[in-house]
């Protein structure tokens, strides 16, 4: 196959096609099938991402490749949550649990297979839970991520099923680079190191890329940041992949901790600083808006409804349910439609939010605000309840979202030996870096007053508001304040 | 003579779908080689499919009780490069 190497590439000087205009025109690098999936699509849509969720199931405990970020201990880092071991459940189970949620909580929409391997090292396993779940569950949509290295020779297979999208990790299209993030690959029966391994990683990769596009399946590419090793070279990857074919770029940032026991994490390999990750995604994206909706997406379905609904699902609970899947199905129905009106009205109504920005009349900077939310678009969350933050930028002229940041070690799964309230809030408040305020339905007084010493403004006044509004008005407020003045440095705002 | 996996093996599965003969299985601590049923892959690949797909170096012995993936083997880091390496990766 042909592969394009570096420095080969057009010169990425200037526009890229996708860098600019409307949100169709960054849709004009794709093929018009994939085009014609991603206009419509749920996730990808503004408001629809607050009130549709997914959910994985962990069949495909195999690898087929060693990634330096991964411990295979753990789940899978390509996709999961680093240090939450998912229970391993048989194809049988897995449908069965997804059944049984699906019919419980309807805004469930997509069902993942992500690990804890790789799913397409996995082809019995992952291939047997999509066919029953085909059958059995035609409304719920599937999707997958993989390393790729089994891609081109699943294609045919997932194209058989609702998949509604493949994500690839590509962390490079360098063999030399693959070499330092990847050590070994298992192919065709040979266990084959180094840069020879990563070079047939990275082929295959394309390849199955090229053929899912070519099928009109859709494709997103997550990458990691590796600072040091693939940092100055992702932008490179994504114009890539995106020329390829894939309909969204991800990129992640390495977490590299040397209790979660990977290479990276032993040899103290840093992870990026949000700033770094933030110019890097930027530079990256022609198709922000887009990117930005999909990250926003509810990745836990049992976690939308808030916290506890975990328990109602354990497995020897699942077997117990009796679950009438054709009922559901209506009931589903019927929800998605209301949803789906809801979404509507909502879009007639005139974009501007509540509180005009416009209004502002003085030269302001930028700020960065977290938001803790169990989705619905809403600010409906206790600070001291949040597992992560969405974070927004606001300006005079508008609102955007940037990411998530997750508070990772409140999923720690240590139980016992954390969740110590001081740790904890120190962590807390080293996620929120950067950030200026945090919005939250509720905070208590003990993290009100570190997190104003740390020049973060707790603000619990605009509880069930929608997010864009509530961060306008915040901004607003600041602004007005003088706290936003050109002038000033970002850390006086604290005692502003 | 046959491969066996020791205590340091993580359950990671990736081995037992690998094995040509089915002689792979999960036991409480960690997977297991039945001897009866492994021909270390001979007539069936070159390599032995359970050493070549095992991420955990020290987890499997070959037939002679020989460690078949020593430290360093699969981090691609030889022992007494180990430091200078990892200097290397802290100034990125
Ligand atoms: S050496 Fe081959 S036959 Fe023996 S257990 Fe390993 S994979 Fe199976
Ligand atoms: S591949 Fe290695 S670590 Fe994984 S289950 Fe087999 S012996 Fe254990």
């Amino acid at each position: 196959m042909e592969l394009k190497v570096l420095g080969q590439e057009q010169e990425s000087s200037g526009c890229s096609s996708g860098s600019c205009g409307s949100t169709d025109d960054q849709l004009s690098h794709l093929p018009d099938a994939i085009r014609e999936k991603v206009h419509n699509h749920p996730c990808y849509s503004e408001e629809a991402h607050h009130h549709f969720a997914r959910m994985h199931v962990a069949v495909a405990p195999a690898c087929n490749i060693q990634c330096h970020y991964c411990n295979r201990k753990y789940d899978c880092a390509n996709e999961s949550r680093p240090g939450v071991v998912s229970e391993l459940l048989t194809p049988d189970q897995a449908v069965k649990k997804t059944m049984a949620v699906a019919a419980n909580i309807p805004q469930m929409t997509v069902l993942g297979i992500a690990g804890p391997g790789d799913p397409l090292a996995n082809p019995e396993r992952t291939f047997e839970t999509f066919r029953q779940l085909s059958e059995k569950a035609p409304d719920i949509k599937l999707c997958v991520s993989t390393n790729g290295l089994a891609l081109p020779a699943a294609v045919e297979e997932l194209s058989k099923h609702n998949i509604d999208h493949v994500t690839i990790t590509i962390n490079t299209v360098d063999p030399e680079i693959g070499a330092k993030i990847y050590p070994w690959i298992f192919w065709n029966n040979r266990r084959i190191k180094g840069k020879k391994g990563a070079k047939i990683l990275i082929e295959q990769q394309q390849k199955g890329l090229e053929m899912l596009a070519e099928k009109g399946i859709l494709v997103k590419v997550n990458s990691v940041m590796i600072p040091g090793v693939n940092d100055k070279h992702l932008e490179e990857v994504s114009l890539i992949v995106k020329q390829k074919g894939a309909f969204l770029h991800n990129v992640m940032p390495l977490i590299a901790e040397a209790e979660h026991g990977t290479f990276y994490g032993v040899m103290g390999q840093r992870g990026p600083t949000h700033d770094e990750l933030q110019t890097l995604q930027d530079a990256c994206s022609g198709d922000m808006n887009m990117m930005r909706h999909c990250r926003q997406c509810r990745a836990d379905a049992v976690g939308l409804l808030g916290e506890d609904r975990g328990d109602e699902f354990t497995m020897d609970k699942i077997e117990e349910m009796d679950i009438d899947y054709d009922a559901a199905m209506i009931k589903r129905a019927e929800i998605h439609a209301a949803i789906a009106h809801e979404l509507e009205q909502k879009q007639k109504q005139p974009k501007e939010s509540l509180v005009t920005l416009s209004s502002i009349k003085k030269e302001t900077r930028p700020v960065l605000m977290a938001v803790a939310t169990t989705g619905g678009g809403v600010v409906n969350q206790h600070f001291g309840h949040a597992t992560e933050f969405l974070i927004y930028e606001a300006n005079t002229t508008d609102v955007r979202f940037i990411s998530h940041r997750k508070v990772e070690d409140l999923y720690c799964s240590g139980g016992d030996t954390c969740g110590d309230g001081e740790t904890v809030l120190s962590k807390i408040i080293k996620v929120l870096d950067g950030c200026e305020a945090v919005i939250c339905s509720k905070i208590g007084y003990e993290p009100w007053s570190q997190l104003e010493e740390a020049g973060i403004m707790p603000n619990g006044e605009h509880a069930m508001e929608p997010i864009e509004d509530a961060v306008a008005a915040v901004y607003k407020e600041m602004a007005e304040s003088g706290a936003l003045d050109e002038s000033e440095s970002n850390n006086e705002l604290a005692t502003a | 003579m046959a491969y066996s996996i020791v205590e340091k093996c993580v359950k990671c599965h990736a081995c037992a779908p690998a094995c040509p003969n089915e002689a792979i299985y999960e036991a409480t601590l960690h997977f297991m080689v039945d001897p009866k049923k492994c021909t270390e892959c001979e007539g069936d690949f070159a390599d032995p499919q359970c050493a070549s797909i095992c991420p955990i170096e020290g987890a499997i012995l070959d037939g002679y009780k020989v460690v078949a993936n020593p430290p360093g083997s699969l981090t691609g880091i030889p022992a007494e490069k180990f430091e200078e390496v990892m200097a290397e990766i802290q100034a990125r």
